[in-house]
């Protein structure tokens, strides 16, 4: 494989962490400023931002580049991008702020940026649900959540002012960490994979089926806010942890979170969660089957063809079918190797998993390995309530 | 105006010759593009891009690396 | 000299990027140009692809004989 460089996307990585003498006069002000209080969902983005997760972002999107996003999903300056990054206001919340005015974002009422307004304007939900999400059905979680948004949007570059605790902070890297970790490993091909879900046979087999022709593999579940059902973030991770401990090669595995909210939004999310690995310094990146979908919203595929549209990503996609375990050809396979019926296939199911899990069973080894079926069962309840 | 046509009417245009159009019209066939503006700004990006790519240094001070190290060697990543 | 011509759209962001792109780089004198020669650049590259080392009807042999091997 060509060794690459892996160039941020946007080509620089943005850096909005205010350090220094700027750090100590930004905290000053913002005492005095008037404050919007964020969600998590959008606190930790604006933590993203300033880290370089999102470049090329500087902050929340301005309306020309919301409009491009929404129907061409690239910014104004044609740079990919496929889901708007944007910050949603009461009209009383901004009483008395004008566009060029300074604004301090806070969480918990603690302010940890401060933002530059550049522009304050309308938006039409149903219009973003449709482009986005290709519906306006409020079962599906992303557009129920943008109908809930409020009346306005605000747009503007931030500098980050203070950081938000992470009860995982041990695996909260970087972009310019992983850069430099990666480059201190010696890798040149990188590829990323994109999880909120406890590892079984079907992941690990479509991750070494990847790390088979990549120098390493970077593991990057989603943290944050779950469905009822799902695996906590602790589990997850102590998952992952007995995989790479049992069943990876010393030093080629990279693990480390990432605190962003799922959104749900099928072709586009995938084109998203490429873009932000990209940024981490992946070359590669693993496209699952029906990638951040949701229910029936989009087709299987729908968010393979979408990299078609892309020929200026600059990460490359790589569209690994879903595996499952021959009992003829006596392994984990997938459709395109394996010549089988499926009378000899056993499928892996994240439902049935679960199931069993939930029961106090060990699922079957070709579904997940023991010291990860183990490692879950530690905890008293694994799932989020 | 409504939104959409905000961002619609951000077009430009370029000549080419009517030879090339057609042959480019003839190629395109049967391939998933729909028109030649179409495959033309696919090129364009595609070319563009992969000429970009070839041009980057990492932007960090050679403080802010080993600051990154030491933390990543605290952390067990290194 | 001067052969007709046809006027395509492109979007304003696009066409930006290669007027930059020119800029930086050089080698073109206009956006039209590089898309000139983009244009004929896929050209070459598809009739490399395409350009017959043998004839129609060789290539209908060749099938054939594939299809006579069940090949295809
Ligand atoms: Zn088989």
């Amino acid at each position: 494989m060509v060794a690459m460089v892996s160039k941020p996307h946007g080509g620089r990585l943005v850096r909005r962490r205010a350090t220094g003498k700027r750090l100590e006069a930004l905290r000053e002000e913002a005492k005095e400023l008037p404050k919007i209080e964020l969600p998590y969902d959008i606190a930790v983005d604006v933590e993203n931002i300033a880290n370089g997760v999102f470049s090329p972002l500087e902050g929340f999107l301005v309306q020309e580049d919301y409009l491009h996003v929404l129907y061409d999903m690239r910014l104004s300056n044609d740079v990919p991008w496929t889901i708007p990054i944007v910050l949603d206001v009461d009209p009383d919340e901004i009483v008395g702020v004008k566009e060029g005015d300074d604004v301090a974002l806070t969480y918990n009422g603690k302010p940890i940026a401060v933002m530059r307004v550049e522009e304050i304007y309308g938006w039409d939900k149903k219009e973003y649900a449709k482009m986005v999400y290709k519906t306006t059905d409020t079962r599906h979680p992303g557009v129920a959540k943008t109908l809930e948004k409020k009346e306005l949007l605000i747009g503007g570059p931030i500098d980050l002012i203070d950081h938000i605790e992470s009860r995982f902070e041990k695996y909260l890297l970087w972009p310019e960490e992983t850069r430099v970790l990666f480059r201190e490993k010696g890798w040149k091909t990188i590829v990323g994979f994109q999880t909120r879900n406890a590892p079984h046979r079907g992941h690990e087999y479509v991750q070494k089926a990847a790390l088979t022709f990549t120098d390493g593999l970077f593991i990057n579940p989603l943290v944050g806010w779950k469905k009822k059902g799902d695996f906590k973030d602790e589990v997850i991770l102590a998952a992952y942890e007995a995989l790479i401990k049992h069943y990876y090669p010393k030093d080629v595995v990279v693990l480390a979170v990432l605190r962003t909210a799922m959104r749900y939004a099928g072709p586009r999310e995938a084109i998203h969660h490429a873009i932000l690995r990209k940024n981490f310094g992946c070359t590669h990146f693993i496209v699952g089957r029906d990638h951040a979908g949701v229910g029936n919203f989009y087709g299987p595929y729908e968010a393979w063809d979408i990299f078609d549209e892309f020929p200026d990503l600059g990460i490359t996609p790589l569209f690994i079918r879903e595996a499952f375990y021959c009992k003829k050809c006596g392994g984990m396979v997938n459709a395109k190797i394996c010549p089988h019926g499926e009378e000899h296939r056993l499928k892996i199911s994240g439902t049935k998993i679960r199931e069993m899990l939930k029961k106090g069973e060990k699922p079957p080894e070709y579904m997940m390995r023991p010291e990860v079926a183990e490692a879950i069962l530690r905890f008293d309840n694994p799932f989020v309530e | 105006m409504s939104e959409k046509e905000k961002t619609r009417s951000r077009y430009t245009t370029v000549s080419i010759p009517v030879t090339l159009y057609n042959r480019i019209k003839e190629l395109i066939k049967g391939t998933g593009f729909t028109s030649v503006s179409q495959y033309v700004t696919y090129v364009l990006r595609e070319i563009i891009a992969a000429h970009e790519e070839a041009r980057y240094t990492e932007p960090f001070s050679e403080e802010d690396k080993k600051r990154i190290i030491e933390k990543l060697k605290k952390l067990g990543y290194l | 000299m001067s052969e007709d011509k046809v006027t395509i759209k492109i979007s304003k962001d696009v066409y930006e990027k290669a007027k930059q792109y020119i800029e930086k780089y050089g080698g073109f004198n206009s956006v039209e140009e590089l898309v000139e020669f983009v244009l004929n650049e896929a050209l070459s590259e598809e009739q490399g692809e395409a350009q017959r080392v043998y004839s129609k009807e060789e290539e209908e042999k060749v099938k054939e004989r594939l299809r006579a091997l069940g090949y295809i």
